[in-house]
């Protein structure tokens, strides 16, 4: 049974709410025991995302969430925006980093440094991604 | 307007990056950087990373644009001090920092710095006699 | 409220003496004999337990125990239960410690109900029920932590196991016995570049001749070690690579052309030597005549 005990919501609208994200995810990890290297990974993959919803989303917010099923815990982040969305999910998700001006180039990092990784987007219809780290 | 000071070490650059960078610091550094390597004709330049807790995607490219941008202006970089929490998020993320030269910290990235200098000079790279 | 609701509560208020002597009996029968200082800790807790029962029974009679009135008693059996754990009790024991307030909870249940059979049947099978639900968390609260205990020494023998050798000043090497998944690499990745600033090391050798298998993955956790000695500034090679290995890379179309790759140690260790600027040099000396 997947239980949320604790959340945070954060508006993405320039770039300083990048960092803010970034270092709200980092207090977040570090208070559930996370050690450094899933603390980094954590804060990167936010970062990425975060940047994605800025940059491509037109602004959004993202979600800090403490998550908890019968073994353990877990911090979850979600990104929302409700941008042009994408169109072509599987090939956002394998762009490379060199490819140059392309859609999601975080995605596919995001998902790498994750646990858990969920995306839904629809043209139009705006962006949710979704990231977890179990402890 | 915060920037990140560029220090002058003989006949090196260095930047000490200790903040969180956003998008005009970055841009902001890449035209103080240029102007500084044209000003003071130097040859090489030293990112120091080690306060960094993160390096994601944009700061990749942010360095890997610098490097570009002063290899240009006749000018080799190397990055240094990257903590390995972040060097093994950094491969876990798949960013390739290939162009992009390291070192463990100032002292090997001169010494980087001096070795790759000289292998351009000897290249016959244009070089103004130091 | 509703009298039958919290007749439990009742009970465990008038007969708390009676029904915490006959629980303490009955815990000492089922298990082994304890020394007189973990008696004393026995008996304070059950006490406290019963306390905590009843001012959640009070609060909201013999419920569902995930209410928060029964919050007190499932931090307490929590906190109880990996207690026990650690301290080498085992699974019945730690949950007798519930299972044995049955009989005399139902025994003071009894004198109080004795004209009332109706009643005496639903309330002992709501203590039933309560007990039972009570004894299954302390056994789950156990499990965990006996999990918990076997995870972190694993953890550990993880990190035993990928030690980090200095072979010259630079110069690492790091032996590895045994599979590489990704769980591995993580520890070996973490070793390494710890030991790297640590050393300052310029080169690591990375030996894997005790590694039985390299399919793709293992190639794959390589190379991002490599990849991150790199970023710390230290130039990796890989030695022990056997002939089978090395069929085996090539079949599976791994590239491995960015990175220095040697058949032994020794041979890895010399070209590192060499790169560093080491001269070795092998010195004659002179022999005594023997006779």
């Amino acid at each position: 049974m997947l239980r949320v005990l604790k959340s945070e919501s954060f508006p993405i609208r320039a770039s300083e709410d990048v960092v803010i994200v970034r270092q709200a995810v980092r207090i977040q990890a570090v208070s559930l025991g996370f050690g450094l290297v899933d603390q980094t990974k954590l804060v990167t993959a936010s970062s990425e995302l975060a940047r994605n919803t800025l940059d491509y989303g037109g602004g959004g917010a993202a979600q800090i969430e403490v998550i908890q099923n019968d073994q353990r815990s877990g911090l979850r982040v979600v990104f929302e925006d409700q941008g042009p969305g994408i169109p072509d999910i599987d090939q956002a998700l394998s762009d490379g980093f060199t490819s140059g001006g392309g859609l999601g180039l975080g995605l596919g990092g995001a998902k790498r440094l994750s646990h858990e990784f969920e995306i839904s987007s629809k043209p139009g219809a705006g962006t949710r991604v979704s990231i977890l780290r179990w402890k | 307007m915060e920037r990140i000071p560029i220090l002058k070490m003989g006949d090196y650059l260095l930047i000490t990056i200790q903040v969180d960078m956003h998008d005009r610091l970055a841009i902001t550094l890449q035209e103080d950087l240029t102007d500084q390597i044209v000003k003071h004709r130097s040859h090489g330049v030293l990112i120091d990373i080690s306060a960094l807790e993160m390096v994601d995607s944009f700061i990749g490219r942010m360095l890997g644009s610098i490097a570009s941008m002063a290899r240009l202006l006749d000018a080799e970089t190397v990055v240094v001090g990257m903590q390995p929490a972040v060097a093994i998020t950094l491969v876990e993320l798949g960013l390739s920092m290939t162009g992009v030269r390291t070192a463990l910290d100032v002292e090997k990235g001169m010494l980087v710095l001096r070795t790759a200098l000289s292998k351009a000079r000897r290249n016959g790279a244009p070089r103004a006699e130091v | 409220m509703g009298t039958p609701k919290n007749k439990l509560a009742e009970v465990l208020d008038k007969h708390e003496q009676q029904i915490a002597k006959g629980w303490l009996e009955r815990q000492a029968s089922t298990m082994r004999r304890l020394s007189g200082a973990e008696q004393q800790e026995v008996t304070r807790q059950s006490r406290e337990f019963l306390k905590t029962v009843k001012t959640a029974a009070q609060g909201n009679g013999a419920g569902d125990i995930s209410a928060p009135a029964w919050n007190p008693v499932r931090d307490f059996l929590t906190d109880f239960s990996a207690a026990r754990a650690k301290g080498g009790y085992s699974s019945s024991e730690t949950a007798s410690f519930i299972f044995s307030m049955k009989q005399p909870l139902f025994e003071a249940l009894r004198q109080e109900l004795l004209h009332d059979p109706e009643t005496l049947a639903t309330e002992t099978w709501r203590a039933t029920e309560l007990l039972d639900s009570l004894g299954l968390l302390t056994t789950e609260a156990f499990q965990k932590t006996r999990e918990d205990v076997i995870s972190r020494q694993q953890h550990e023998l993880l990190e035993l196991s990928t030690p980090v050798v200095q072979l010259w000043d630079g110069i690492l090497a790091l032996p590895l016995i045994g599979t590489l998944d990704s769980a591995r690499t993580q520890v070996v990745m973490q070793n390494l570049l710890d030991a790297i600033v640590k050393t300052r090391s310029d080169f690591a050798i990375i030996d894997i001749t005790g590694v039985p298998v390299v399919d793709t993955l293992v190639a794959q956790h390589l190379l991002k070690t490599v990849a991150a000695a790199r970023l710390m500034g230290a130039e990796c090679m890989i030695s022990g690579i056997r002939p089978q290995i090395a069929q085996t890379i090539i079949h599976l179309g791994v590239d491995l052309s960015d990175v220095i790759t040697k058949a032994t140690l020794a041979d890895a260790f010399a070209l590192t030597l060499r790169r560093a600027g080491f001269k070795m040099v092998r010195e004659q000396k002179e022999r005594a005549a023997e006779n």
